[in-house]
């Protein structure tokens, strides 16, 4: 079994596995207002990472390409507090236009 | 019943970021299968994009499984909160499980009594993952007649998602400071670790923040 196939069934069963978990505990043994600071934060520092990673990484070399004027577009529509689907189109064509 | 339709029209337009994830799943090099396979039992958005980014980006296997499994211990909170409403037993609770996500949960306590949540909480979920499977496959199918991922700007969808999802997150400060830090502290680290392997180190920041 290729590396690849052994990451989508071992995260899949993390999901799921965590969901469950969810539906399963007692509420009064997780709800501690630290458990929740913290589990607040992981989603937020996750997905500011890996929108640096994924627009200033290569490898690992920093680099400033194309994808940097798209997501400065992404910036600019959430800022306009434009609709989900624009944010996103404008990124991309934005991006596509400058690689080209 | 205007829940019902609310709820389904949330499945619809989240639904559709799914040809996105299959369209970037595709240009990472994952095969149509694996892709569609992500959808319908990982079926959690954020942890999908992750995951595919980071070995399509030549990431350890070990740095994507641990960077989607800690995206979704969200769905995993939202499960305590679900469970409350739902009061389910046996194999309804395994298909609840599966369903509780970001938008379920989100529409279910949006609601004043607890027969709509659980009217919300269903039509959402099953709405969102009809479609997102639905719009994965075609955006798949889509990204392997394009060709050229950059070329098309598929390239960005992923962290332009990103962009978009945290946004109306960051309302405090705090909030603010940790993700402009995890952004700097991950890209300072890339040229010193592996590939897939500062954004994980990230959660250290979680839990400063956190911790009080």
């Amino acid at each position: 079994m290729s590396s690849t196939w052994i990451v989508v069934i071992a995260t899949s069963a993390a999901a799921f596995g965590l969901k469950y978990l969810g539906h399963l505990i007692p509420a009064r043994y997780l709800e501690t207002p630290r458990f929740e600071r913290i589990t607040n934060y992981i989603p937020i520092v996750l997905l500011s990472g890996l929108i640096a990673m994924q627009t200033f990484t290569d490898k690992t070399k920093l680099v400033i390409d194309h994808r940097a004027a798209g997501i400065a577009v992404a910036f600019v529509g959430v800022i306009a507090k434009l609709p989900f689907p624009l944010v996103i189109i404008g990124a991309m064509a934005t991006s596509a236009i400058v690689y080209r | 019943m205007s829940v019902k339709r609310d709820s389904l029209a949330v499945g619809v337009a989240v639904g559709a970021a799914g040809a996105a994830f299959g369209a970037v799943s595709v240009s990472d090099h994952f095969s149509i299968l694996q892709t569609c396979i992500l959808s319908l039992v990982l079926f959690s958005g954020a942890s999908q994009f992750a995951l595919v980014g980071i070995i399509g980006s030549g990431g350890s296997a070990l740095g994507a499984i641990a960077t989607g499994a800690f995206l979704g211990t969200r769905n995993g909170l939202y499960g305590i909160r679900m469970a409350a409403l739902l009061q389910n037993r046996g194999w309804r609770k395994l298909v609840a499980a599966q369903i509780t996500i970001d938008e379920s949960t989100g529409m279910a306590i949006a609601q004043s009594d607890a027969a709509t949540a659980r009217t919300a909480f269903w039509y959402t979920g099953f709405g969102v993952y009809f479609f997102w499977n639905l719009f994965t496959l075609l955006g798949a199918l889509g990204a392997k007649a394009l060709g050229n991922a950059a070329a098309w700007g598929l390239d960005v969808a992923s962290p332009a998602i990103f962009v978009a999802v945290l946004w109306p997150r960051l309302l405090k400060r705090s909030t603010k400071l940790a993700a402009v830090f995890a952004a700097v502290w991950a890209l300072s680290l890339t040229s010193f670790l592996p590939v897939g392997t500062p954004i994980l180190t990230t959660v250290i920041i979680a839990v400063i923040a956190g911790w009080k």
